[in-house]
């Protein structure tokens, strides 16, 4: 899949190690929740970069604690529909201060990156490799926000008052 | 009423141009149906049954003559002529070609109006008192807050795609003219022992299949607080709530499964770690939007009410129409787009464009659209009620039956939309027919009759007085009969009574709950208060007795 990250399309420097399939000689590794909680300590004196992935119904609480060992949380949307992600990537962003990288991943359209950029998320897997181009467009199409969220964003009502 | 600023109109345009591309890019056949399909909803058109609709939010029910002119121009070269306003106090159009939305949305653009977050799993337009700033027993305007929390909830970026639509609505008064606690955040706002104001904040009310009154999850939440709190709702909400089953979805059913004391404690617990934050309003910010809602300029005038007799079909439309206002010599006026054999909530370009005259004479330059599907002028001097009263009835809106049973909320039903059982239009209509008679109305008294074409309840039928609803048997056709619901402080959800009917056995069979209530009821009682007081029982008897 196409990473887009800082406004374009990167090689994703991490291999993603579904279930207990076997680690890779070395390098950055993406792993789901229940490996990372089973294999913790291991993980935390992996050589280099450890990302954690969780599904849409795995809260970050489960991994509040861990963030300082964490490079990269993946957030997963099994479809667009489903917004628990946005929720998670705030509380990780704002609440646990996490602040590495913080990847969409699963059905991540154009369309919902106003709103997955606005709660936190820096990294995107994209459907396709058109993607930086599009996400220029669609960036360009909104310039108003009114909800205070923890992108430092200035709101409508604070530039009223500015 | 709000107005625009720099902001607020960049948003808008902004939007109507993005949608305006990415419906050429359908129309192109650069994108599919499905792709298209989140896009258009998310601005609030629907694929109906025969053509597109398109669903206009009207903030809180306020809408001022320009709005209304621009409606109306919309509904004569864009629709067949007209326009249907609806239970969220909102403007649907049903006959909307797609290659018109770009134009249209523009128009509406110019006029800060707009149809983003009218439908899709969002928060959909925020809903309030219709005699919001205007009524004798307000304590505190609530569209100040409504305001607010609109312009919090444009675009949320957490919570555009929540696990199902979501309703909030807002009342400032003792008389809960809101409904809120069929919504799934209801907020009352009142006064605390000190003579602060706050709100009172209900979860988990909503109608629909599994209808629910909303739950007090907190008594008193000070109004600096109401956006931290409503984020913290959705945001548990958000992550709790069931996505397995789209019918499980609503709100109701996480409160309800969970408990609303669990669902409450989770709700302060998040309350807790963002109440002081940038949500917080500022005194400064929560005066700037009050500003917006100060009162028009009324006259200092006497309460003289000598001029409203007369005419007797004037006196009984002053009776049945008007309601108290804040300001001696001024008065509320109810407006009825249900007449006698038409379909409620319609309104035609001509009645727009005339209605928007009216109000520029006579009130302010400002309307109100509410959730009963009526109009309402809330400033209106008593000395102009007749001249009123008299362009009024010109436009056929003047029909007197405000809070009767003719004045029905009924769902588009079998007409337009594909969801529906059956047909609920021509039976409002025929309902209206049989009970025509301005005496015999008067006589039964306050009473609300809604309808729904399916199980979905946009009619809002579990909270009619008397409800109805089209089931699916066999593929025909074939009504229920609720009897007891209540939308008002005292809210309550209807009952079942039995067997259903066809659609000339569901006006007979309502004809005969009115006449058993006539019978029944003591002096002065309304028909919930006779029905609370006998139960369903006398009611049962006389209407599956009659001769078939
Ligand atoms: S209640 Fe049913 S028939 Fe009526 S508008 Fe809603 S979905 Fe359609």
């Amino acid at each position: 899949m196409p990473l887009l990250r800082d406004g374009k399309i990167t090689e994703d420097p991490y291999t993603r190690v579904v279930g207990s399939d076997e680690l890779p000689g070395e390098g950055p590794i993406l792993v789901d929740l229940s490996r990372w909680q089973a294999e913790r300590d291991a993980l935390v004196a992996w050589g280099s970069e450890v990302g954690v992935q969780l599904a849409a119904d795995e809260s970050p609480a489960a991994i509040a604690l861990d963030l300082e060992h964490i490079a990269l949380v993946a957030l997963e949307f099994p479809a667009f529909t489903d917004g628990r992600a946005y929720s998670y990537a705030r509380l990780l962003r704002e609440r646990h201060r996490f602040e590495g990288e913080l990847r969409a991943v699963g059905d991540v359209l154009i369309e919902q990156l106003h709103f997955m950029d606005r709660v936190g998320f820096d990294s995107f897997d994209m459907k396709s490799a058109e993607a930086a181009e599009e996400w220029k467009t669609a960036q360009a199409d909104m310039s108003v926000w009114y909800q205070p969220t923890g992108d430092e964003r200035a709101t409508a009502t604070r530039l009223r008052r500015s | 009423m709000y107005q625009y600023d720099e902001f607020d109109a960049d948003f808008v345009q902004e939007r109507a141009v993005q949608f305006g591309r990415q419906v050429e890019d359908r129309l192109a056949g650069k994108i599919t149906e499905e792709q298209f399909r989140p896009l258009r909803l998310m601005n609030g058109l629907y694929l109906q049954l025969h053509a597109y609709m398109l669903r206009i939010n009207v903030p809180y029910g306020c809408l001022n003559s320009t709005q209304m002119r621009k409606l109306a121009h919309i509904a004569r070269v864009f629709d067949k002529g007209y326009g249907h306003l609806t239970t969220r106090q909102n403007m649907q159009f049903n006959w909307i070609k797609l290659s018109d939305m770009p134009a249209i949305l523009l128009e509406l653009a110019s006029v800060e109006m707009h149809g983003i977050q009218s439908s899709g799993n969002c928060i959909r337009n925020i809903t309030a008192d219709e005699y919001a700033g205007s009524a004798a027993d307000e304590i505190e305007d609530p569209r100040v807050y409504c305001e607010i929390l609109r312009q919090w909830s444009s675009l949320h970026p957490e919570f555009s795609f929540l696990p199902r639509k979501f309703k909030i609505a807002v009342s400032g008064s003792d008389r809960d003219r809101a409904v809120i606690k069929a919504h799934d955040i209801g907020l009352r706002l009142h006064k605390n022992e000190a003579g602060e104001a706050g709100f009172e904040v209900f979860v988990g009310g909503g109608l629909g299949r599994t209808p629910f009154i909303g739950k007090s999850i907190r008594d008193f939440l000070p109004t600096q607080h109401v956006l931290s709190y409503c984020e913290a709702i959705l945001r548990v909400y958000n992550q709790l709530g069931r996505r397995d089953n789209k019918y499980k979805a609503r709100i109701k059913i996480l409160v309800h499964e969970m408990g609303a004391d669990v669902f409450g404690e989770k709700v302060e617990k998040e309350w807790a770690e963002i109440r002081e934050t940038a949500l917080e309003l500022a005194d400064s910010e929560t005066a700037r939007i009050r500003g917006f809602f100060a009162p028009p300029a009324h006259e200092k005038l006497d309460d003289d009410d000598s001029d409203l007799a007369g005419d007797p079909a004037f006196a009984t439309w002053v009776e049945q129409q008007t309601a108290g206002h804040k300001k001696p010599g001024y008065t509320i006026v109810n407006v009825s787009c249900s007449p006698v054999g038409k379909p409620p909530g319609d309104i035609s370009a001509a009645q727009m464009d005339g209605f928007a005259d009216l109000a520029d004479t006579y009130n302010f330059g400002e309307m109100r659209v509410t959730h009963n599907q009526n109009l309402v002028l809330t400033d209106v001097r008593k000395k102009d009620l007749l001249p009123l009263w008299q362009k009024l009835v010109t436009l056929g809106l003047a029909t007197p039956n405000h809070g009767l049973i003719s004045d029905t909320i009924c769902c588009p039903g079998l007409d337009y939309c594909a969801l529906a059982n059956a047909r609920s239009i021509p039976l409002a209509e025929k309902l209206s027919e049989r009970f025509a008679d301005q005496q015999k109305q008067k006589d039964i008294g306050e009473i609300y009759l809604n309808m729904s074409g399916c199980i979905n309840a946009c009619g809002h039928h579990h909270i009619g007085n008397i409800g109805i609803v089209g089931v699916d048997k066999k593929n025909s056709e074939l009504y229920q009969l609720m009897l007891g619901g209540s939308a008002e402080e005292d809210a309550s959800l209807g009952k079942i009574l039995g067997r259903g009917f066809d659609e000339d056995g569901i006006v007979d069979a309502v004809e005969c709950v009115i006449n058993t209530y006539i019978e029944l009821r003591e002096a002065g009682e309304k028909f919930i208060e006779t029905y609370r007081r006998v139960g369903p029982d006398p009611f049962k008897e006389k209407v599956y007795s009659a001769p078939a």
